[in-house]
């Protein structure tokens, strides 16, 4: 849930799936290439994206190729030419992209993607979790998680500002839950396509390929000489995009009233136990964390909403006061340490003299619901945490049969 | 429903099947289980493998081994199976979108090496399971979510396809003739070497519905009115056969096969050293 100030937008309210909301925006950025294969649940936004290009509203080349592996070449193909090119994938779709997830963020080609999360097989499973964009997180691409339809529009525009800042020039993955978003019609509110344009502006890139008078080869080979000085490049493009996501947040603000940042922080301010968690679960945790509010619980949510770059520093702000804190997993990490978000976080708070007795709830996986139910069987946890000073089981698995 | 060869081939208990009401996809199943009789085969010594989309599903139907893979590797996963136990039968069940797409490669190379499996490619048209999308077989200027006003590209011939890249055995089917379509497979089932059928279904969900083909029979009375049996097409001249769907055993070739060629490498090296 966005904090909307009242008065700013001039967006219309509409009702749109998930799916509907991200072809939306993928229509009002108007892409100079679009090259996607279909795969559930990701087919829709294609599928309504090739229905603008074929009836004129887009001027975008749309191209079916014939796997993921061959789409996002294809946009790596035209970003290094100069275009602004966007995909859209799922799971194995995301898994068959690998080789190429790290060339276009190596190439610092600024690709926008959505991916809508489904659990990877095997065994083969269509639902959602987040084992696919969990699983890239190391590939160089920024990548934005969305609570909701609204979230995912949002996130979408500014993904294509993010990426294309001269200071950051990486992909960027906007991410939202398989099904539980990406097939529920939700009202949301749509920018103008003019303000939409405006705030994305035109992609001006520096270099281009076929740039006759500028001949330049990109990707070519690179060695010990200087491989590890362009992935420290990377590196602190990766860095600088910090700044960056808060500027265009910033900036999307003002034009909406819609308000971003890394994550947010929900009845935070005096909470004493909390649960972090990534896309719709922290809607549902939201609603938790109001009830045990009434029962005078001080409980309270994080939501991250931007896993990469990771924001080391102000989540620990955020979170060092509590007394305890479950980190949701919808991914399996198979470390045996916990998933991949848990590590994280409780990493980050490593440096911290005073921090939270933490655990991991890894859950969902494969589409498994989790509802208020289950979220409040988290902050049991967490009281029981904190009453006994301790924590028994720091990784658990939640809502799955014994 | 159940039939006595139902119960031997099938995992009766996992019907009714998820296909869509007209889809020919069971008239295959059907057409595979009975060449599979035909052929005597054991089905304790018979894999079926399979990658993603509509007709891969068919391999959790029959009631022997199975591996049910990812979008396109069915031939890859099914190589693995055949090189550790050769002497295993092993089925590859695949679909247009599966096999000639995202797995073109795999085809092309499981052809080329000449590996002994039957390859039957469930052929619609279309990617039935995201809901129609064009692939790479389906007709030029045929319709699809994804090409509204017709889509510009070429269609493979995937029978000619997998000739020119070295199978040993090559047949067509459509359901209509699903009588021919079993025979044809029981053939590709005894063939020393890389089999392959190409099996026409008709998609009437998406395709049909899409292309206004009509129901799911009048597809069946447009694929009768539309193929041609080999041994007349050979009578025919380019002109008449416009159009048409040429099925019936198209190749046949002893090439060498991977399985054999290897374990007589292997045979040969070990008796004459390696220097």
């Amino acid at each position: 849930m966005t904090q909307v100030q009242a008065g700013v937008s001039q967006g219309r309210r509409v009702a749109l799936t998930g799916n509907e909301a991200v072809a939306l925006a993928m229509k009002q950025v108007e892409p100079d290439v679009v090259a996607a294969y279909p795969i559930t649940p990701q087919t829709d936004i294609v599928q309504y994206f090739s229905s603008f290009v074929a009836d004129g509203q887009v001027r975008t080349e749309f191209m079916t190729v014939e796997s993921e592996h061959s789409a996002l070449s294809a946009c790596v193909g035209a970003s290094a030419a100069g275009a602004r090119c966007m995909t859209a994938t799922s799971a194995n779709g995301l898994a068959l992209m690998w080789e190429v997830l790290y060339i276009a963020a190596g190439l610092r080609l600024p690709i926008v993607m959505a991916v809508v999360n489904r659990a990877l097989s095997g065994p083969i499973n269509i639902h959602c979790d987040h084992s696919d964009s969990m699983g890239a997180r190391d590939s160089g691409w920024i990548q934005l998680y969305s609570e909701d339809a609204q979230e995912a529009y949002d996130n979408l525009l500014q993904a294509v500002r993010i990426a294309e800042h001269p200071e950051v020039l990486l992909p960027v993955m906007v991410c939202l839950d398989g099904f539980i978003i990406s097939h529920s019609l939700e009202n949301l509110e749509v920018l103008p396509d003019e303000q939409v344009r405006a705030f994305v502006g035109t992609y001006r890139p520096d270099v281009w390929l076929l740039d006759a008078a500028r001949p330049v080869t990109m990707g070519p080979l690179d060695l010990q000489d200087f491989y590890f000085e362009h992935k420290r490049q990377e590196a602190e493009a990766m860095a600088r995009a910090v700044p960056v996501i808060e500027e265009v947040a910033a900036e999307f603000g003002r034009a909406t009233g819609r308000r971003y940042g890394f994550f947010e922080a929900y009845r935070m301010d005096d909470a004493e136990v909390a649960v972090l968690a990534l896309n719709s679960t922290a809607g549902t945790a939201r609603y938790v964390v109001d009830r045990l509010r009434r029962r005078g619980v001080r409980a309270g949510l994080l939501k991250l909403r931007v896993f990469r770059p990771f924001p080391q520093r102000a989540l620990a702000d955020a979170l060092e006061g509590l007394a305890a804190l479950a980190v949701m997993d919808r991914a399996e990490g198979l470390s045996t340490a916990g998933g991949p978000v848990f590590v994280e976080v409780r990493s980050a708070l490593y440096d911290r003299a005073r921090r939270p007795l933490t655990m991991n709830h890894i859950y969902g996986l494969g589409g498994r619901d989790v509802g208020p139910d289950q979220i409040e069987k988290v902050f049991d946890d967490l009281l029981q945490a904190v009453e006994c000073g301790e924590v028994r089981r720091p990784v658990s698995h939640l809502g799955v049969r014994e | 429903m159940s039939t006595p060869l139902a119960e031997k081939y099938l995992r009766v208990d996992r019907l009714p099947h998820i296909w869509c009401r007209g889809c020919g996809h069971g008239t295959v199943l059907g057409a595979l289980m009975r060449a599979l009789d035909e052929v005597e085969a054991d089905m304790d010594r018979t894999v079926v493998v399979s990658g993603i989309g509509c007709a891969s599903r068919a391999a959790g139907y029959f009631n022997c081994d199975g591996l049910h893979t990812t979008h396109g590797r069915a031939l890859a996963f099914a190589t693995g199976v055949k090189l550790a136990r050769p002497e295993l039968r092993v089925v590859v069940i695949t679909g247009d979108g599966d096999l000639a797409a995202i797995g073109g490669n795999h085809f092309i190379h499981a052809a080329r090496r000449n590996i002994e499996m039957t390859c039957i490619c469930f052929n619609n048209h279309v990617y039935g399971m995201t809901s129609g999308q064009h692939s790479p077989t389906s007709p030029r200027l045929s319709l699809a979510p994804t090409a509204p006003y017709g889509h510009i590209e070429r269609d493979f011939d995937l029978c000619e396809l997998a000739r020119v890249a070295g199978a040993s055995y090559v047949a067509r089917a459509a359901t209509y003739q699903a009588r021919s379509m079993a025979r044809l497979i029981a053939r590709a089932l005894r063939q020393q070497g890389f089999a392959f059928v190409e099996a026409i279904t008709q998609c009437p969900t998406y395709y049909g519905r899409r292309n206004r083909l009509g129901s799911a029979a009048d597809m069946l009375r447009w694929q009768k009115e539309h193929t041609v049996d080999v041994a007349r097409a050979r009578q025919l001249d380019p002109a008449e056969l416009e159009g048409k769907i040429v099925v019936g055993e198209l190749h046949r070739a002893d090439w060498p096969e991977y399985t054999r060629a290897y374990a007589e490498l292997v045979a040969r090296v070990r008796e004459e050293g390696t220097s």
